[in-house]
């Protein structure tokens, strides 16, 4: 039934792995703000009354935000059901730490606000900190576990088998990884908070920020030095067929340190990625410093653009690397969905994520302007 | 190879985290088309009192609402992190409504609900009331796609096993829409949905009226929800017939466990009321019977045989039979992708294939299976029969019980009546838990009556799990048991506290705007509800 799929099965999953992409960095600019202001909750509100007006500028929209993350795993499930099965099962455990953030936020933002006891209050305010602080570390160990590769091998009947365990992946790399994922997320949700507050909370975020985009600089750096001199990639050597049957198995791999950087060579327009990454938070230290929070924000999402398209476009055309049987690691090329799944998952996209991306700008528009004291008072329903 | 171990507790995980996640769904589909109807009241009339309703229904929506996104999450993350093998072997078709589903429906729903709590002073009447009505479809889409997928686990049409692959692969995109068990069991769960919501808002309003307290308020949110409730009772009931009708021509196995019929009778077959099954002797211990209901109902003719479950255990035997032959034909086809001859076997026995994978629980290599494995794995094939037969029944008697209500219900509002006779009051206070017992039994029909199979007659459920450990399982048990009671704690008392504190006397919104202008700003501040 693939034949009524008038585009070819490479073509299909090279869209599907932009796509891939184009959400994820859709998720880290829209709820990685949330996340960025939850773990800067603490430290640039010290009153009751500050610390109402940060999560009244996540309130209205962190619902439809945390869908991109929804969205994400249903993506990932859908396009690329094998990256999906092993990285979700051999992360068990990261994902649960994950799990609890991601239920105790949204928990969180609408309590808190329900009971007037200090000591009620406090409790959310780190539980909003940490769920917002752990999730930006984790994601980031996550990726930087990728780009040294996931110990997981398949077997015949392509069943994976995961022999590491959750402490394996706090390595250095890895937690550095982490560290350029926490700074990025702060910095931008410290551009929104200098953004959508005013006063004491904005000029507080903007120190932060400040201090966050210096952060991502100095941390993406080392990243890109580490990655280059200090870690393996995978190199595919096998043939490859990009329209065959999604197998992982019988491929040939070999590993060299450096290898990650072999595609801005092959494809030098790749260095786009990196070169935004850097752009983008230096604009952002420029808007922090001259005060231009909308600048700010837009540079903050060029960076993150940035900074995630480098980890895609280094482990081209690698998904999930092995590092204990490299030849089972996942490709976009044989760890997608069949042809006709990949079709219709276009087709949907084409059509719902434009609608999406209206309504989320006309919700943006109804919600514009600074959130103080006064504007909550004028809403019922403010947290 | 498989840790038997595992699989139960990551059964145990999954049921206990859906079956969580489903107490507050229902309330999100049934209370979010409260709101939109008591808000288009408001715009259509005018009164402010309508306005103050769909604020503080809308509050204890919240509330809920922030448990079922939280809860949401851990379902979409559990098929991978628990069951790799499922989300490898059928992703190709399963994943598909679920990134729909966040595409089309979760997104509307959760955006748009900031705007519902945060957008009154920002919008026009008529658009806030489009806010509102655009939560409640999101909603409703949202358990369209979720029942589509369920669906296709329970009738998996459209799709065809792929041997170069090692998957599930999808051949029709419209039949797995369009799957006749997706439709009737969505139709069938957002009723259940509306009923719930409809209940909620009698049991409260009776409160209110029992202690006298905000009665317009009640009386007008009640006389909604009877009437809602009575049309949604009437539809969860009759669509559920439907559902169950669907099930009689797919999940034959399912049907005869619910009725407890052990051999297949001369048509039609009769209808066990009450029945003790006993699992080891294949039979029921007792049992009191109507003659000729089931085979009517069941399939709604005089002359169509239901298959009993000791005959349907001998059709499986023959299945499984085929399965281990597609099996040897998949491992030469794996071994020599060339070889016609075994793609030829194999295009014609993979249907079975599952059947064979049932042998897999009793040993690794099934190919060398003997007869009495084979007609253990058969075996293997019965649900749990008292447990399918009694949730049932507790489902069904809890329906009509709500067409009763409810029609009494709607009977009193309309001759405007409603609060005169403490003891219906006192009835419909009770009656909160009700719908939620009747979601979870259905919920134990549909999922444990599935057994053994993840995917009916597709994947087996131990087949499909994760090759985690007893660890990491009991470390993730133990994190959603603290959680989640601790939450549930928190739920109950934040939503105990806002009905004792009440929809307030006037309407918040336009005390608000007065109120800003003329208090200073540290005045007004404090907590917020």
């Amino acid at each position: 039934m693939g034949d009524i799929v008038p585009v070819d099965y490479e073509t299909l999953r090279l869209i599907w792995w932009l796509l891939l992409g184009v959400l994820l960095i859709g998720f880290a600019i829209m709820d990685g703000f949330d996340l960025g202001i939850g773990a800067l909750l603490p430290f640039v509100a010290k009153t009751d009354e500050e610390r109402r007006v940060v999560i009244n500028v996540v309130g209205p929209v962190w619902e439809g935000n945390q869908v991109w993350l929804i969205l994400g795993g249903g993506a990932i499930f859908a396009a690329f059901p094998m990256l999906y099965a092993v990285s979700f099962s051999g992360l068990y455990l990261a994902m649960m730490v994950i799990l609890i953030a991601l239920i105790l936020r949204p928990v969180g933002f609408k309590y808190r606000s329900k009971i007037g006891d200090p000591g009620w209050r406090s409790t959310w305010d780190i539980v909003l900190c940490i769920a917002g602080l752990v999730p930006a570390l984790i994601l980031g160990v996550a990726v930087g576990n990728v780009l040294l590769g996931l110990p997981f091998e398949l077997d015949d009947t392509l069943r994976t088998f995961y022999r590491g365990n959750f402490f394996q992946l706090l390595t250095p790399y890895a937690l550095l990884a982490g560290l350029v994922s926490l700074a990025m997320l702060v910095m931008h949700g410290a551009a929104v908070l200098m953004w959508k507050t005013d006063g004491v909370i904005a000029e507080r975020a903007r120190g932060f920020g400040r201090q966050a985009a210096i952060a991502t600089l100095v941390l993406f750096a080392v990243a890109g030095a580490w990655t280059a001199y200090g870690i393996e990639g995978h190199v595919l050597t096998s043939a490859v067929n990009t329209t065959g049957p999604s197998n992982p198995l019988g491929k040939t791999v070999t590993l060299a340190t450096g290898a990650w950087l072999n595609n801005y060579q092959t494809y030098p327009w790749m260095m786009a990625a990196p070169i935004l990454g850097f752009a983008g938070a230096l604009l952002a230290l420029v808007g922090f410093v001259i005060r231009r929070p909308a600048f700010t924000f837009l540079a903050s999402a060029v960076a993150i653009f940035g900074i995630i398209s480098t980890a895609g476009v280094s482990l081209f055309p690698f998904l999930l690397p092995s590092s204990i049987n490299p030849g089972t690691g996942l490709t976009l090329w044989d760890a997608s969905s069949s042809k006709l799944t990949l079709w219709v998952m276009l087709l949907a996209t084409c059509f719902f994520l434009p609608i999406v991306l209206a309504y989320t700008a006309f919700i943006y528009r109804v919600m514009r302007g600074k959130v103080t004291t006064v504007s909550m008072d004028k809403n019922p329903n403010a947290y | 190879m498989i840790d038997i171990d595992v699989v139960t507790l990551s059964r145990l995980q999954f049921a206990a985290t859906a079956m969580y996640h489903f107490l507050f769904v229902p309330l999100t589909l049934g209370l979010s088309f409260l709101m939109a109807i008591m808000e288009s009241v408001y715009v259509m009339t005018g009164r402010e009192i309508w306005r103050r309703m769909t604020l503080f229904w809308g509050t204890c929506f919240g509330i809920n609402f922030a448990m079922g996104v939280a809860t949401g999450v851990v379902m979409e993350f559990q098929f991978g992190m628990n069951w790799s093998y499922y989300s490898h072997y059928v992703g190709d078709i399963f994943g598909a409504p679920l990134a729909i589903e966040g595409l089309m429906a979760f997104f509307l729903e959760a955006s748009f609900i900031g705007l519902f709590f945060f957008g009154w002073d920002r919008m026009s009447k008529v658009g806030h009331l489009c806010v509102t009505w655009l939560v409640a479809f999101g909603a409703n889409f949202s358990a369209l796609w979720i029942l589509v997928a369920n669906g296709w686990m329970q009738h998996p049409v459209g799709a065809v096993f792929n041997p170069d692959t090692m998957r599930m692969e999808i051949t029709d995109f419209m039949s797995v829409v369009f799957n006749p068990v997706a439709q009737a069991k969505f139709v069938h769960t957002v009723s259940a949905g509306y009923v719930t919501g409809a209940m909620f808002v009698m049991s409260v309003s009776a409160w209110y009226l029992l202690r006298g307290r905000h009665t317009e308020f009640a009386k007008r949110s009640m006389a909604v929800a009877a009437s809602f409730g009575l049309a949604a009772a009437l539809s969860v009931v009759v669509l559920g017939d439907e559902s169950g009708y669907v099930t009689t021509e797919n999940q034959k196995m399912k049907v005869a466990a619910m009725e407890a019929m052990w051999h297949t009778e001369p048509a039609p077959a009769a209808l066990n009321v009450i029945a003790f099954p006993n699992m080891e002797k294949q039979e029921n211990s007792f049992a009191i019977s109507v003659p000729y209901l089931l085979g009517i109902i069941g399939t709604r003719s005089l002359t169509t045989e239901l298959p009993g479950i000791v005959n349907l255990v001998q059709s499986a035997e023959t299945r499984v039979r085929d399965g281990i032959e597609a099996y040897k034909a998949l491992q030469v086809v794996r071994a020599n992708p060339g070889d016609t001859a075994a793609r030829e076997v194999f295009s014609e026995k993979w249907p079975n294939l599952g059947y064979g994978l049932l042998v897999k629980q009793i040993r690794p290599d099934i190919q060398n299976a003997t007869e009495a494995e084979i007609t253990q794995a058969a075996k293997s094939t019965i649900p749990n029969v008292p447990v399918i037969f009694w949730s049932f029944r507790l489902m069904v008697g809890l329906g009509f019980y709500f067409i009763g209500f409810f029609a009494a219900a709607f009977w009193v509002a309309s001759r405007h009546k409603l609060g005169e006779q403490r003891w219906t009051l006192w009835l419909a206070l009770f009656s909160l838990p009700l719908p939620w017992v009747a979601i979870e039994a259905g919920w134990l029909l549909a999922e444990y009556g599935r057994q053994p199979w993840a995917i009916e007659g597709v994947l087996p459920t131990f087949y499909a799990a994760s090759g985690l450990t007893f660890v990491d399982l009991i470390i993730s048990l133990t994190i959603f048991l603290v959680i989640y009671s601790v939450l549930a704690v928190i739920e109950v008392i934040l939503m105990v506290k806002t009905i004792k504190k009440g929809p307030p006397e006037h309407d918040p919104l336009q005390q608000a705007e007065a109120g800003s202008a003329v208090l200073p700003a540290t005045a007004a501040a404090g907590p917020k509800l």
